[in-house]
C-alpha cells in the first residue's frame, strides 16, 4: 500500500502555487471577455484570394468603419471584432470589401446589443452559485456529514478557480476568449470535480465503518484503492476530448480545451487535495471542539 | 435585479418531464433486470439494440448480385414513423435534426416593445407575436423553423431561428417588419388649403407654406384585407399586390371610396407612403396597391400582409448568421474525433481489462445505438456544443464500468470466488455510480433550465450541451450496469 498522506504537504504547495499563480494572472492579465458579454460584432470570412492585413486595415480606415481587433494567420480567413454593427451598416460594407478585394464567403456573423452582455454576466454568477449549493446539499445529504461536504466543495472551487486562471494566462498568449461555453465549461467543471470525490469519500466512509481504524489508516486505504479507478476513468475522457481538441471544428476549440483542464484538475483534486484536506479540517474541527 | 419567475415554454417544460420520465425508466428497467434471469435479459437487450439500430440506419442504397436468382437491389434505412393509430395518422420525420451551428443559418433575438401595454397583458402580446412571425416564417418557406419566447426580468424576448437562410437581408426584413399597413384619405385642413388656392381669393402670404397633416386615418388597416396576393400591372407588367377585403372591410372600403371619389386615397405600410392613387370609382370588395415594387419587395409584403401586422414592434438585440460550409466542416471533423476517441478508449479497456474490457466495449456500442435512437426520436437538435456532450458522455460511460471492474479485481484478489467477486462488484459499485452520476446531472439541470427561470442562461448551444450529456448520462447508467452485468454473467468464465 502506498503511503499517499506521507506527501500531504507536497500537494498542498502544488496545489498553493497554481493558485497564487491563477489569482497574479487574474489580478493583472485579467479574462478576456468576448463578445456574449460586452456586446458587439464578430465577423468571420474568407477571401478567394489572399489579401494581407495592412491593405484590410488600410481599406477599413478609408471606409471609416471602426473595429476593435482584426485577426487572421493565412491571409485569406478574417475575423473582425467591432463595435455593434447593423445589418443596413454591414451589407455596404460587405459590398465595398468585394468591390475592391474580389468575393467574400461568410463564415459567421454574430451581433449582440451590450445589455444582453450584462444579463450574461448575471446569469454566469447565478449560475454558479445554484450549481456549488446543489452539490452541497446534495452531498451533505449523501454523506451525513458537513467535514465531507467542505471537503469536496473546497476541491471544487479550487478547480475552478485555477481553471479561470488557466484561461487568463492563455488570454494573454494567445488572446482567448471568455464566452457562454466557457461557462459551461466551468459548470460542467464543477460537477466533475466532486464526481470523483465523491467515489473517494464513500470509500472512506466505508472503510471508517467496516475497520473502525484510524481516519488517516482509512483515507490511505481508500486512496489506494481508487486511484486506479480515478485515472482509468479520467484517460478515457481525456481521450474524447485530446481527439476533439486536435480534429474538431475551430468554434468550439476553446471549449472543449476548457473541459480537458477541468477534468485534469478535478482527478488532482479529487486525490491530491479534497481527501488529504478531509485530514486536517478533521484535525482543526477536533482542536476546537 | 431579474425577478424570479415560474415562467416556462411548453417544448422545454415538455422535454424536461421527458428526462424526468426516462430517467425514471430507467429505475424501473434497472429494478426489472436485478431480478430478471440473464438469458431473458440478453433477450432483451438483442431486442433494444436493433430496434435502435434500425431507427440509426442512415440511408443506404445495396445492390449485391449473388447470382440470377437471388438479388438485393434496394434502398435501407432512413426509416421514419408513419403509422395509423386509432384511425389517426401518426408521423414523424426520423431524421438527425440538425442546429444552426452546424446546418447554417440565421438566429436574430428581438426584443418587443411591450411598455405600452399592461402588465398582464404582455405575456399574450409577446405568445401572439410568436404565432404571427411563425405564420410568416410559413409563408416565406423555411424548413424546421424554431421560434421560441422568453423572458429575462423586463425584457420580452423572441428567439426565432431559421435554418439554411441565405438571403439575411430579406429574411430580416419579412420578420422584423411591423407591416402596419394603413389607408388614409387626405386631412380637411388640406383639402380646405386645395380650395383656397383654386380660388385664389387669399392673399400670397397665406398661400405660402401648409403646415397641417396631409394624410389622416380613414379607420381602414391591413386587418380589413382578407387575402392578398401578388399580381402584375396589365399595361406595365410590373409586380403589384393584389387584394380581397373581408366583408365588413368590403362595406367601410366602400362607403369610403363614395365619399372621397375623384381624391387620393394614400397606402402607408409602417408610417411610410406606399402609393396614392386617385380614387376613379367607388371600389367594394377588392382592390391592388402599386408601388415600385421589386417582384420579391411584393411577394414579402403579401407574407407580411397575409400574416398581418405585428402586435407590438420589435428591435434586434442579437443576430447571428451562419455559412453553411463551415457547419458541414465541423460535422466532419467532430465525427472523426468521435470515431477516434471511442476506438481509443475500447482500445484502452481491452487491453487494461482484457475480456471484462471487451465485454465493456460491446456495452459502449449497444449505449451508442441507444443515444442515437432518443436523439432522432425525441427529437434531439444537434448542435455542436451538443456533439461535444454526446462525445463526452461515452468517456463517461465506461466509468461505472471502470468502478464496477475495480471492485471485481479487488475481490478476486482477495480470493473470493468469481460468482460471489462479480455480485459484490456490481453491488458495490452500483451506490458509487449513482452518487458520481447525480451530481453531473445537478449541473445538467441548471444548464439546462427546463423552467425557464429568468436568472439563468436561455442559450440553445448550452442547453444542446446539457440534454445530451444528462441524456448520456442516464444512457450509460442503463448499459454500463444492466447490458454489462449481464454480459459477464453470460459471456465471462474464469
Amino acid at each position: 500500500m502506498i503511503n499517499f498522506l506521507r506527501l500531504k504537504w507536497v500537494y498542498f504547495s502544488v496545489s498553493a502555487a497554481l493558485l497564487v499563480l491563477s489569482a497574479y494572472s487574474l489580478f493583472f492579465n485579467r479574462l478576456k471577455p468576448s463578445i456574449d458579454f460586452t456586446g458587439g460584432s464578430f465577423w468571420e470570412f474568407r477571401f478567394s484570394q489572399e489579401v494581407t492585413k495592412e491593405d484590410l486595415t488600410a481599406f477599413f480606415n478609408d471606409y471609416g468603419f471602426a473595429f476593435n481587433q482584426l485577426k487572421s494567420n493565412d491571409g485569406f480567413l478574417y475575423v473582425v471584432s467591432a463595435p455593434p454593427l447593423e445589418q443596413s451598416d454591414k451589407q455596404p460594407l460587405q459590398l465595398a470589401i468585394e468591390e475592391k478585394f474580389g468575393q467574400i464567403q461568410e463564415h459567421r456573423f454574430e451581433t449582440l446589443g451590450p445589455n444582453v452582455g450584462k444579463e450574461l454576466l448575471f446569469k454566469t454568477v447565478t449560475a454558479v452559485c445554484s450549481t456549488t449549493i446543489l452539490i452541497l446539499f446534495y452531498l451533505a445529504w449523501r454523506l451525513k456529514n458537513l467535514l465531507y461536504g467542505l471537503g469536496a466543495i473546497l476541491g471544487m472551487l479550487h478547480d475552478s478557480f485555477i481553471l479561470l486562471g488557466v484561461f487568463s494566462w492563455l488570454g494573454k498568449f494567445w488572446g482567448v476568449q471568455i464566452d457562454t461555453l466557457f461557462v459551461t465549461a466551468v459548470l460542467t467543471t464543477l460537477s466533475f470535480s466532486v464526481h470523483d470525490t465523491v467515489v473517494i469519500y464513500n470509500s472512506v466512509q466505508e472503510e471508517v465503518k467496516k475497520s473502525g481504524g484510524s481516519l488517516i489508516d482509512s483515507i490511505n486505504f481508500a486512496l489506494n484503492r481508487t486511484i486506479i479507478r480515478s485515472i482509468n476513468n479520467s484517460l478515457t475522457i481525456i481521450f474524447m476530448l485530446l481527439a476533439l481538441v486536435l480534429l474538431g471544428g475551430g468554434t468550439i476549440r476553446w471549449f472543449v480545451v476548457a473541459l480537458l483542464v477541468g477534468t485534469i484538475l478535478g482527478t488532482y483534486s479529487s486525490t491530491f487535495l479534497a481527501t488529504p484536506l478531509l485530514l486536517e479540517l478533521n484535525k482543526i474541527f477536533k482542536l476546537k471542539k | 435585479m431579474a425577478r424570479v419567475r415560474l415562467y416556462f415554454t411548453t417544448a422545454n417544460f415538455f422535454l424536461f418531464a421527458l428526462i424526468c420520465a426516462i430517467s425514471l425508466g430507467v429505475k424501473f428497467l434497472l429494478y426489472l433486470f436485478m431480478k430478471a434471469k440473464n438469458r431473458y435479459l440478453l433477450l432483451a437487450i438483442t431486442l433494444i439494440s436493433l430496434v435502435c439500430l434500425i431507427i440509426d440506419l442512415p440511408r443506404f442504397h445495396l445492390n449485391v448480385p449473388f447470382g440470377e436468382k437471388f438479388k438485393i437491389n434496394q434502398d435501407f434505412g432512413g426509416y421514419n414513423l408513419d403509422f395509423t393509430l386509432f384511425g389517426k395518422r401518426i408521423f414523424r420525420n426520423l431524421s438527425i435534426r440538425q442546429g444552426l451551428d452546424l446546418k447554417g443559418g440565421l438566429q436574430v433575438i428581438y426584443e418587443a416593445d411591450v411598455s405600452s401595454l399592461k402588465e398582464e397583458y404582455r405575456s399574450q402580446a409577446l405568445e401572439s407575436l410568436r404565432e404571427n412571425i411563425n405564420h410568416r416564417v410559413d409563408l416565406y418557406g423555411v424548413s424546421e423553423p424554431s421560434i421560441q419566447t422568453s423572458r429575462s426580468g423586463n425584457s420580452y424576448r423572441l428567439i426565432v431561428e431559421l435554418p439554411g437562410v441565405e438571403d439575411i437581408d430579406r429574411a430580416l426584413e419579412m420578420i422584423g417588419q411591423t407591416a402596419n399597413l394603413e389607408f388614409k384619405r387626405q386631412s380637411q385642413e388640406l383639402l380646405d388649403y386645395q380650395e383656397k388656392l383654386s380660388n385664389q381669393s387669399e392673399t400670397q402670404e397665406e398661400l405660402l407654406g401648409f403646415s397641417g397633416e396631409y394624410f389622416v386615418d380613414s379607420g381602414l388597416t391591413g386587418a380589413d384585407l382578407a387575402k392578398s396576393v401578388v399580381s402584375f400591372d396589365q399595361q406595365t407588367g410590373k409586380p403589384e399586390v393584389g387584394f380581397e377585403m373581408t366583408p365588413s372591410g368590403g362595406q367601410k372600403l366602400e362607403a369610403l371610396t363614395k365619399e372621397i371619389q375623384g381624391q387620393p386615397l394614400a397606402i402607408f405600410l409602417d408610417g411610410q407612403i406606399l402609393s396614392a392613387p386617385v380614387v376613379q370609382a367607388v371600389i367594394k370588395d377588392q382592390g391592388r396597391i402599386t408601388g415600385n415594387f421589386s417582384l420579391q419587395e411584393a411577394k414579402d409584403l403579401v407574407i407580411q400582409l397575409n400574416a398581418g401586422a405585428l402586435p407590438v414592434p420589435v428591435t434586434k438585440i442579437s443576430q447571428q448568421n451562419i455559412g453553411a460550409t463551415l457547419g458541414g466542416d465541423s460535422v466532419e471533423r467532430s465525427l472523426a474525433a468521435g470515431v477516434i476517441g471511442l476506438s481509443l478508449v475500447a482500445f484502452f479497456m481491452f487491453v487494461y481489462y482484457g475480456r471484462l474490457g471487451f465485454l465493456a466495449d460491446i456495452g459502449l456500442l449497444v449505449y451508442g445505438l441507444i443515444t442515437l435512437a432518443l436523439y432522432k426520436l425525441i427529437p434531439v437538435t444537434v448542435t455542436l456544443a451538443g456533439m461535444t456532450g454526446f462525445i463526452l458522455s461515452i468517456g463517461m460511460a465506461v466509468d461505472s464500468n471502470i468502478l464496477i471492474f475495480e471492485r471485481i479485481r479487488e475481490e478476486l484478489a482477495k480470493e473470493t470466488p468469481l460468482n460471489m467477486a462479480l455480485k459484490l462488484g456490481f453491488g458495490r459499485g452500483w451506490d458509487d455510480i449513482k452518487d458520481a452520476n447525480v451530481c453531473t446531472l445537478i449541473a445538467c439541470f441548471v444548464l439546462f433550465n427546463p423552467f425557464d427561470w429568468s436568472f439563468l442562461n436561455t442559450s440553445g448551444l448550452v442547453r444542446g450541451f446539457a440534454l445530451t450529456l444528462a441524456l448520456g448520462v442516464l444512457v450509460s447508467l442503463f448499459t454500463g450496469v444492466v447490458v454489462t452485468r449481464t454480459l459477464v454473467r453470460v459471456f465471462y468464465r474464469k
